[in-house]
């Protein structure tokens, strides 16, 4: 008998086939991913309406905000608080146990969040441009951007989160950690609150982090050109944003691959 | 035939703690062979290392020829070809036992045929609940189809009818000895020891990081030759006796009654006697 074994990347399909099924049978992240995000941005869009510069809501300020943040809730947070969980039931040790290769469990894995996040993302601008006055940008090249910015934020976003995965000691705990960490980190980012309004320490704190840089690279897409004299330096800084996130999605991947375990102890 | 699993001087230590010495053992193609021995006896970590999720701090190892801490893709050939049914997991519950096994057949070269394996371990009728609402012993049942789905040379069952009633255990024996007569071979850890004289080609008996002997049920600690253990009541209490003649004995006993001697048994010690008796001596 030959051991012709399947594809590691027909594999990976099945398993984002079979993650995103379970995603949807599990109310709680169907809840915490997808739906938390739209009820966030129904309160603070309805509650802070006012203008913030010429031609500029916080409301809009916020949608960019979000969108950003989809980023960090479908790729880092659900990342980081399911591997913790699948390790304590023992599902990471058995498929260890199995002849898949460990690279079609991360395909599956980037399946339910490109899936999760384009879904996110789609229903946040559908409610911005609906109730919130967000304007869809005319040029392609503010597209070309957005999608740049999607595509590299979400795969750093999932990177981080595979990396911090190793962080929580049980699947009790990642929650209790996870959740806090991108709380926090939306607070100094920009998202709940005008970036530049902040202290600066929180600036500088928050300028470490993607987050603050995936906000700011949204609000180029989504805001007037005119707002860009009002953030930090007085223009976008598109090429620093690349940069640094460029930087995390190197650090992240060393990370990942050094602390990466399937098994408890 | 060379042996299935063959290993010498196996030893692996953490920090200053010594989880195995020494080890050596070969199970044969085909056979059942159970490892006994009490909690922190070295079971699991021995079981671990020959699965591949441990490596040993020395000896040499040959699981189906091929040494369980194989990387790469000559690891997922190897795995290809064995079976494992870990403790207690809870994993796949929002997935159907039919979703659950049809996934995991795609990772194999030569997979059984999910509905049958569904039949085989009796979940036939559960083959469309999530696994969420199945009960513990069916949730075990479906480990166990998980185990030989990919149709494994080698198949490792660690404590695997912990919480089963004993109905369910019998089933599940059942099972086991099927598999085993179509040519798989097992290596079961278990802390029934009825469930291993019942399974069991041969048993090792582990104890402080070593083995303290391999035989088969039968035979283990000097059982054959162990003296019986006659009792029965007389004077109003219960006598009992122990003896290597034990139909001599009887026939004395039954001239004095005169017949039928009140409450008499016969028994020769079971392994759970031997088990302890030999647990305990090496403490």
């Amino acid at each position: 008998m030959t051991h012709q074994l399947p594809g590691a990347l027909s594999i990976g399909f099945k398993r984002g086939k079979l993650e995103i099924k379970q995603f949807f049978r599990q109310r709680e992240s169907v809840v915490f991913t997808l739906l938390f995000p739209l009820i966030l941005l129904a309160i603070f869009g309805s509650v802070f309406n006012e203008k913030i510069a010429p031609g500029v809501t916080f409301s809009q300020y916020f949608v960019a905000g979000m969108i950003a943040s989809a980023l960090v809730n479908t790729g880092f947070q659900q990342i980081a608080i399911y591997i913790p969980i699948e390790r304590d039931l023992g599902a990471l040790k058995r498929l260890r146990g199995t002849p898949m290769p460990a690279v079609s469990y991360f395909i599956g894995k980037a399946i339910l969040v490109t899936f999760s996040m384009v879904l996110q993302v789609l229903l946040l601008l559908a409610a911005g441009v609906a109730f919130f006055g967000v304007e869809l940008p005319r040029e392609s090249s503010k597209w070309l951007l957005f999608f740049a910015l999607l595509g590299l934020g979400s795969i750093v976003s999932t990177i981080l989160g595979v990396a911090f995965s190793s962080v929580p000691k049980s699947a009790r705990g990642a929650s209790a950690i996870v959740s806090p960490v991108v709380i926090v980190l939306q607070f100094f980012s920009g998202v709940f609150f005008i970036f530049t309004d902040l202290p600066q320490w929180m600036q500088q704190v928050a300028a470490i982090f993607p987050l603050k840089w995936l906000t700011q690279g949204m609000r180029s897409v989504f805001l007037p050109e005119s707002f860009a004299a009002r953030e930090v330096v007085g223009n976008w800084e598109t090429g620093r944003t690349f940069a640094i996130i460029g930087a995390w999605l190197i650090v992240g991947t060393i990370l990942a691959i050094r602390t990466f375990r399937w098994d408890r102890d | 035939m060379k042996p299935v699993i063959e290993v010498s001087e196996l030893s692996k230590s953490y920090g200053d703690f010594t989880a195995v010495r020494n080890l050596s053992l070969s199970i044969e193609r085909g056979e059942i062979f159970a490892i006994l021995g009490p909690n922190g006896a070295g079971k699991t970590t021995t079981v671990e290392i020959l699965e591949g999720f441990r490596t040993a701090d020395s000896g040499s190892i040959s699981v189906l020829d091929t040494n369980p801490s194989v990387k790469g893709r000559a690891g997922l050939v190897w795995r290809n070809r064995i079976g494992i049914v870990l403790q207690s997991t809870q994993d796949t519950a929002e997935l159907s036992a039919l979703e659950a096994l049809t996934h995991f057949a795609s990772y194999y070269s030569n997979p059984r045929d999910p509905r049958e394996v569904i039949e085989l371990v009796g979940l036939g009728d559960k083959a469309d609940n999530r696994a969420r609402s199945l009960s513990g012993g069916q949730r075990r049942r479906l480990d166990v189809a998980l185990g030989i789905i990919g149709n494994p040379e080698l198949l490792f069952l660690d404590e695997p009818t912990t919480g089963f009633d004993p109905e369910a255990r019998r089933a599940f024996w059942l099972l086991i000895k099927q598999l085993r007569d179509e040519g798989t071979t097992i290596l079961l850890t278990t802390h029934y020891l009825d469930e291993a004289e019942e399974l069991a080609d041969r048993v090792a008996v582990m104890n402080h990081g070593q083995i303290i002997e391999i035989s088969t049920p039968a035979l283990l600690g000097g059982r054959a030759n162990a003296e019986a253990i006659i009792s029965w009541r007389e004077n109003g209490t219960l006598q009992q006796s122990s003896t290597a003649t034990p139909t001599e004995f009887v026939a004395s006993l039954a001239q004095r009654f005169n017949g039928e001697i009140p409450e008499l048994t016969i028994r020769r010690p079971s392994l759970e006697d031997i088990y302890l008796t030999m647990i305990g001596a090496a403490q």
